[in-house]
């Protein structure tokens, strides 16, 4: 008899872990909890409000069919956003990513301090957007800018005219994309060097003996290996860059006369700041179809190359 | 002539001597297999051969000429990696035509090359896929075909046998062998595997530790093991080793018989205590201790399987014994002495 007492099942909530039926919708409940609230939510919100008159002052639900999308596309001012998004995005990604390129080989090699400069190179990502853009803007200062002290010091611009960094319309846009590459540089070299290790020793053993110059090895070899890695790093970069308006926001509030406005400061200054929700919500809404053909077109590309 | 000679060559990687006064000669045409345990060298030698790695002090020739200073692409040399090291994103054809690319052969020789490279490994149906699509064995021929284009004075093989399943191991091994002696090129092969390198080797070179423990042929390394760790690092079971006057004796397990199978012979006659019998299919393992005789490890006797067992039986004792001519001498340093003929030192 006690042999078959030790045979008898333990309490039932002891099994509840074996049950997978149970438990995986179980364990992605919150995940799809929060796309719902989170995302789906305020997305449809958007769609809602942009056929409305809705503002916060006349907050009653009134139709208006597509007229606040023509009253969108015909401002000067939205159209001026929108390539500027373009400018600050591109701009950004190829900057950020180019530097990160390079950093990355420059930290693969062995060289002591190596720890200390890794280290240091993730630090923009490590510190807040506002502290940094602060830092930033006294670079860009039109009195104290270290920038233009150091250009006057080697004598490429002079003293009488110094470059006004966040006060003329070209150079505030390179103000901002430049700070936004910046805050982008750490992730493209996190992103290079999980790249470069993950690229096989005997690879490029093999291209060394086949005779592949540094060159030819970075470039036939070594890219199109790491190209699936660095297209995820493209797609998360010009998304992230897409939607972004801390670094305009803080840097420029999108002057001098909207010179550096993107998309996502302009939607915040029209919709939140000015109370007008409903105009708003379409600047935010062309956000979505540019965001959906990048992201279509590089996983496409990416599911092409499959290696 | 000498394909690749190797004067004297050290490597050390801060304190650790990987390769340590190597002196080696591969003959023209010669399939040389380097073998030893992992850690003892063998691929940092082959690396210092192929110009991935600069050897501390030391010559490398090739073809007759010091090539210590000259980078991979200009020594002569193909190799083949453990795992190949095929270019992913290439196709066959694109991986097979890369070394031939780099070095600026025009379009047409490239593809009258490839063509001739991939139908000598039969490989030229698979010109169009990708190196993920290919089997193991195919990927290794696809890697051999680009080492052949480029038409080499030495192919340096670095274990590339190592990542095929048993069953395709035996087949590759035989087709390996096949394609080398088709090509004629001298070809030195990385293995710790014994059964590769005497199947394989026309000459094996045992390393051990970062040195050149013996070369010859399979039978020389086999039959005369220069030292002791050669001795007990080839066979399976190894040779049995028993202490004598400091030195040891040594014999291999296949020679150690019950004493009535060799009749009419001179033998040298021990009492074996069979502890326990393992039954493998083709021949049957014997451990066990020999009386009054220490032995540096459990000392074994291998016997055919239809060799009757005629009363053997675990957990007794069986007169045994070794025919003079097979028996081993090592002395104190656990050398063989250079006049060693079988007879037992004075």
């Amino acid at each position: 008899m006690t042999a078959i007492a030790a045979f008898t099942p333990r309490p039932r909530y002891r099994f509840l872990l074996d049950r997978s039926e149970l438990l995986g919708p179980l364990f992605i409940a919150p995940a799809i909890l929060y796309v719902v609230v989170l995302v789906a939510l305020p997305f449809f919100l958007a769609i809602y409000y942009s056929i409305s008159a809705f503002t916060i002052y006349d907050p009653s639900y009134r139709f208006v069919g597509a007229k606040n999308f023509f009253d969108v596309i015909q401002s000067e001012v939205f159209r001026r956003t929108l390539i500027n998004t373009f400018i600050f995005t591109i701009g950004a990604q190829i900057i950020g990513l180019l530097l990160g390129k390079f950093a990355a080989m420059l930290l693969m090699q062995d060289f002591p301090g190596r720890g200390l400069a890794r280290a240091l190179v993730v630090l923009p990502w490590a510190v807040p957007v506002s502290l940094a853009t602060l830092a930033w803007q006294w670079m860009f200062d039109s009195l104290y800018s270290v920038i233009n002290w150091t250009l006057i010091a080697i004598g490429l611009v002079n003293a009488e005219h110094p470059p006004q960094w966040l006060g003329q319309r070209d150079l505030a846009m390179i103000a901002v994309t430049v700070v936004h590459a910046w805050r982008l540089f750490p992730f493209g070299v996190v992103i290079f060097i999980a790249g470069f290790t993950s690229v096989p020793k005997d690879v490029l053993d093999a291209a060394t003996v086949d005779g592949a110059g540094f060159w030819r090895r970075n470039y036939q070899i070594i890219l199109p290996i790491i190209a699936p890695i660095v297209v995820i790093a493209l797609i998360f970069g010009t998304v992230f860059t897409f939607t972004d308006l801390s670094v305009v926001y803080l840097l420029t509030k999108g002057g001098p006369i909207n010179a550096t406005q993107v998309l996502g400061s302009l939607a915040f200054q029209v919709g939140i700041l000015s109370g007008d929700v409903a105009h708003g919500a379409v600047i935010c809404l062309f956000l979505f179809p540019f965001l959906l053909i990048a992201v279509v077109f590089m996983l496409r590309a990416l599911r092409r190359r499959e290696i | 002539m000498a394909s690749v000679l190797t004067i004297d060559i050290r490597k050390q990687f801060g304190e650790v001597t990987a390769v340590n006064g190597v002196s080696l000669e591969a003959r023209d045409g010669e399939f040389m297999v380097l073998l030893g345990p992992s850690g003892c060298g063998k691929t940092t030698l082959l690396r210092v051969i192929a110009g991935l790695e600069k050897a501390t002090s030391g010559e490398v020739l090739i073809g007759g000429r010091v090539v210590n200073e000259l980078p991979p692409r200009a020594r002569g040399i193909a190799m083949v990696f453990q795992s190949y090291g095929l270019y992913p994103h290439l196709t066959v054809w694109n991986n097979i035509a890369f070394p031939l690319r780099t070095q600026g052969t025009p379009r047409e020789q490239i593809r009258r090359k490839v063509e001739w490279a991939s139908r000598l490994l039969g490989i030229d149906h698979l010109a169009h896929r990708r190196p993920r699509q290919l089997s193991g064995g195919e990927r290794q021929r696809v890697a051999l075909a680009r080492a052949l284009v480029r038409e080499p004075t030495v192919f340096l093989l670095d274990e590339p046998l190592s990542n095929l399943d048993a069953k395709l191991r035996a087949s590759a091994r035989s087709e390996l062998k096949a394609f080398q002696q088709t090509v004629r090129t001298a070809t030195i092969y990385v293995t710790h595997d014994q059964v590769e390198a005497m199947g394989m080797g026309d000459r094996i070179a045992v390393m051990d530790h970062g040195t050149l423990r013996q070369v010859g042929s399979p039978t020389e390394i086999y039959e005369h093991p220069a030292d002791e760790f050669v001795a007990s690092f080839l066979g399976t079971p190894p040779m049995n080793l028993i202490e004598r006057d400091g030195g040891s004796l040594g014999f291999r397990p296949e020679h150690f018989l019950p004493k009535k199978l060799l009749n009419g012979f001179a033998v040298q006659e021990f009492q074996f205590r069979v502890d326990r019998m393992e039954y493998l299919g083709s021949e049957r393992i014997l451990y066990g201790a020999l009386d009054g005789r220490a032995a540096k490890r459990e000392v074994t006797a291998k016997l055919p399987a239809h060799v009757a067992l005629d009363g053997i039986s675990a957990g007794a004792w069986h007169p045994f014994a070794v025919r003079e001519r097979e028996l081993r001498y090592f002395d104190r340093e656990g050398r063989r002495p250079s006049t060693d003929n079988g007879e037992p030192p004075p």
